[in-house]
């Protein structure tokens, strides 16, 4: 049974890889700044559609913490965020008007990308409302934990989406660009968060937050996926499954420990629930293009008009990474 | 010039460089070793760039790759060098191009002139100390190792336990016993010249060559023949975690190695700007060394790694079944039938106790968390659809979410039993029933008697099963039954053990009793259930006989519920 299933899921990830080959042709080259990227640098994968008025704080974000270089793919944007990004001087940009559904969520182009740039580099692969929280992020740089996995012989880490929301209705929660978006959006569930185990591809199923508990309630088998395996020592040869849910080969998902201690892991922090939110809500809903046809977003867009208010009296408000970490949300794990 | 510096130097050039001017301009001569794998450019390049610095010598180059022969190569050779070439040297210290001096050079020279004759080397045998890599420590001499175990780890693996089958063992020779510890050490010209001169040191590196990971041996057990006074402990400050690979120290530990007092400090890493410019620091001390603090967090991080935090599942900890430190958190209480008994019984445990008690966690409409909330601590939902979508992590999330105060809660046959097996195998679980106590509230319900019987068999069946697992071998909770009958004769005892459960040991007498409900004509409704053909053997006997109904207080007088 072993070897057969090994087989298949090789099978499987050679599928993935094939059909990214595809797919890249469906991207064209804006900028090209590749020739930049050094021999250790760490890289960003991004896919984005409209999304100009978030892009500053990201790339900044994301810079300071040492990310050296960005390949993004700009998914038919008409908002003027695709030219904000093509000035950049550390971003290569590349564009396409195909269906982002029909790509995998943009992991068919991310894919491609990463067999042709990231082989042997440290890759993390996030969305734009994405904001990667790992422990003493602030005193060490992505370097310097990319350097532990390293000596460590890890490849890939864990960093669970953790959704953040504003206290009030989230369309009060207005969005400036360049603004952090955790001044707004600044709590979160602590400790409501179920798991299972995915026994084929040995990733946990994490669910729970409050997207579970205000839009799950009556069918929380649908509830949206929170683990995420965003940072990768990357080879060529993989490939991830579902978004960066889960990743072949499967061993890549053993990102947890199964015999009681804590691996090191970090956190996404999700600013999904912005002022940014109900329109992109109807918007998806009718699109179709995300996971399952859009149902999550239809679920959000049928219930308190895509408006709802999130915070409850035990939400927890962020103050840094050692509160998430004591909260068990996330794990120093040996790295001191 | 009593102080000389042997270094080997592997990557990070540049910082090794700024190391190695640390040593120079504090007045130590320094002998570097650079691994054969630079290639000749960069090793020519280093080699220029330090071209002003005085007493410097560069050794013969051997390629060195973790735990293998050539690191030990690499440091003799340069040893040799360090002891033919400045004969004012009295010390030697083993350093990598990843240590920085803490504190002013001259300060670790006054330390050691104060202890001329001592051997600094952290050196204990094998059988006395578990710290290794792979489990092997006594095996480490007497096996043969030709695979990488970086590597090639599978076959490393395999052949070791191949050779362990078959009982191979080598020879050690003859006047060596094995000893292990750090590989960083500060020895006297007497001792390393007595090691690096013994006539029996082409036999002693034969053996050596084929121990694994022979830089964490050689030194440490050859020192043992020709040492006066072995210190055993490293004047390098550095930590091994569970993996054997050492820490890395970064900006944030600043503080931390200040406060050490230690002379040298490794591994550092390369892009710690801050410490590299902070040490070795300039003022003068005369402290000695002290890594409390550090050996504290370093130790809390490998049991972080290794144990984990008890209870807590999360995205990087999820133990398989059994293999978890602890079900759950911290002790709670699950309580069986008292509400049933006594309707007011939830509020009157709360004002006993210093507790959050909720109701029925597992009904079949919500989870009747303490105070009523529909959304309670870490943010779980009183959906009882949510709830039993994962009924074990949802307890397991109640409990570390509440660590802080003490949970109890209501259970009963009518609830969702998806966590019976859990709580009774957790050693945190207090769990005290009162079987039968279901039927009071039928008894109440004035239902008719074809809805009341069906209803109670039911009951009697899923608490006959639960009681069974409560009962079962595997249970490890604390575990207290009584039947109805049994709990109505004295019912004070059985209160009084929750509250002092509660308490941990001993709490407040109970002054004050909770109404019971009244059971005036219960007797008779037993005998009816009876008459129906469905006998409630889990309540126990009652007579049919009006019964009394409030007892009166006197508290720890269990009689007094016959009293009247």
């Amino acid at each position: 049974m072993n070897v057969l299933t090994s087989y298949s899921l090789r099978l499987q990830r050679q599928r993935w890889k094939l059909r990214a080959r595809r797919k890249g042709r469906e991207l064209s080259g804006v900028v090209d700044r590749t020739k930049q990227i050094g021999a250790s640098d760490i890289l960003l994968f991004c896919t984005f559609r409209n999304e100009d008025v978030r892009l500053p704080y990201f790339i900044k974000y994301y810079r300071d913490l040492g990310v050296d270089h960005f390949i993004m793919v700009d998914n038919d944007s008409n908002d003027g965020g695709q030219d904000y990004v093509a000035a950049q001087p550390d971003i290569s940009l590349w564009s396409t008007k195909s269906g982002y559904g029909d790509a995998r969520s943009g992991m068919d182009w991310l894919t491609f990308l990463q067999g042709k740039y990231a082989d042997g580099h440290w890759a993390l692969t996030v969305d734009v409302d994405e904001f990667f929280v790992y422990p003493f992020c602030d005193t060490r740089p992505m370097r310097a934990l990319a350097d532990w996995l390293d000596a460590s012989e890890v490849r890939s880490f864990g960093a669970m989406l953790l959704d953040m929301y504003p206290k009030g209705p989230v369309s009060q929660a207005v969005y400036e660009k360049g603004q952090n978006p955790f001044d707004l959006a600044s709590w979160f569930d602590a400790g409501n968060y179920v798991i299972s185990r995915n026994e084929l591809m040995r990733n946990l199923w994490i669910q729970g937050g409050p997207r579970a508990r205000a839009f799950f309630a009556d069918k929380p088998k649908t509830a949206p996926a929170l683990n995420k395996i965003p940072f990768v020592k990357w080879s060529r040869q993989y490939a991830y499954v579902s978004s960066t849910h889960m990743i072949l080969p499967r061993g890549l998902n053993l990102v947890y420990d199964q015999q009681g201690g804590e691996k090191t892991s970090g956190l996404l922090l999700h600013a999904k629930f912005l002022n940014t939110f109900g329109a992109r809500a109807a918007q998806e809903a009718v699109r179709g293009q995300h996971y399952g046809d859009g149902r999550e977003y239809q679920t959000y867009a049928e219930q308190n008009g895509a408006d709802p208010d999130l915070w409850c009296n035990w939400s927890e408000k962020y103050i840094n990474w050692r509160q998430l970490e004591v909260l068990g949300l996330m794990s120093k794990g040996n790295w001191a | 010039m009593t102080l000389g510096v042997v270094m080997l130097v592997h990557t990070a050039l540049d910082r090794a460089a700024q190391a190695i001017r640390h040593w120079g301009a504090g007045g130590c001569p320094v002998v570097v070793h650079v691994d054969h794998k630079v290639d000749d450019a960069r090793y020519s390049a280093f080699v220029a760039a330090l071209a002003d610095v005085k007493h410097i010598r560069f050794s013969k180059r051997f390629r060195c790759e973790w735990g293998t022969w050539g690191i030990v190569v690499a440091s003799q050779a340069a040893s040799t060098v360090m002891l033919a070439e400045f004969p004012d040297v009295r010390h030697v210290y083993l350093a990598s191009g990843a240590c920085l001096p803490l504190r002013p050079i001259a300060e670790l020279r006054d330390y050691l002139d104060a202890r001329p004759d001592s051997d600094f080397i952290e050196s204990a045998t094998t059988a006395d100390v578990p710290w290794t890599v792979g489990g092997l420590d006594e095996e480490r001499f007497v096996l043969r190792f030709p695979f990488s175990w970086k590597n090639r780890r599978r076959l490393f693996d395999r052949y070791v336990k191949i050779q362990m089958a078959v009982g191979f063992k080598r020879k050690i020779p003859a006047g060596l016993e094995p000893h292990m510890g750090s590989q960083w050490w500060c020895l006297t010209r007497r001792t390393l010249g007595a090691i690096l001169n013994d006539p029996n040191r082409p036999v002693y590196d034969r053996y050596f060559r084929k121990v694994w990971i022979p830089d964490e041996s050689y030194y440490q057990t050859l020192v043992r023949l020709h040492s006066n006074w072995i210190e055993s402990r490293s004047l390098t400050l550095s930590k091994f975690d569970f993996q054997g690979k050492p820490h890395v120290f970064y900006d944030d530990h600043l503080e931390l190695l200040r406060r050490s007092d230690c002379f040298v400090a490794r591994k550092i890493w390369p892009q710690a700007d801050l410490l590299y410019r902070a040490f070795p620091r300039t003022e003068r001390a005369t402290s000695t060394p002290n890594t409390a603090t550090i050996d504290r967090i370093f130790t809390h991080a490998v049991i972080r790694r290794t144990r984990g935090r008890p209870g807590l599942y999360m995205q990087s900890c999820y133990p398989h079944m059994d293999r978890e430190n602890g079900f759950t958190a911290t002790p709670y209480s699950v309580l069986q039938g008292f509400d049933d008994i006594m309707p007011d019984f939830t509020a009157w445990l709360s004002r006993q106790a210093s507790a959050e008690v909720h109701g029925h966690l597992y009904a079949s409409d919500r989870a009747h968390f303490a105070g009523g909330e529909g959304v309670f601590r870490g943010g779980q939902s009183d959906s009882a659809k949510l709830r039993d979508y994962n009924g074990k992590m949802f307890l397991t999330d109640l409990i570390w979410n509440g660590r802080t105060h003490y949970q109890c809660f209501q259970f009963g046959p009518k609830d969702t039993q998806d966590i019976s097996w859990m709580i009774a195998k957790d050693t945190n679980a207090l769990i005290s029933v009162v079987t039968g106590a279901w039927a009071i509230p039928l008894f109440r319900s004035g239902r008719a008697m074809r809805h009341v019987r069906k209803e109670a068999a039911r009951l009697q069946q899923i608490e006959y099963k639960q009681l069974k697992i409560l009962r079962s071998p595997y249970a490890r909770a604390r575990i207290h039954i009584c039947s109805l009958s049994e709990f109505v004769a004295a019912p004070v005892d059985a209160l009084q053990l929750i509250v002092d459960q509660i308490a941990r040991y001993r709490g407040v007498a109970i002054t004050e009793l909770p109404a019971m409900a009244d059971l005036t004509g219960f007797g008779e409704f037993l005998q009816d259930l009876k008459n129906q053909g469905m006998h409630p053997f889990l309540t126990g006997d009652f007579p049919i006989v009006k019964l009394p109904t409030s007892p009166a207080v006197k508290a720890r007088k269990p009689y007094v519920a016959h009293g009247k």
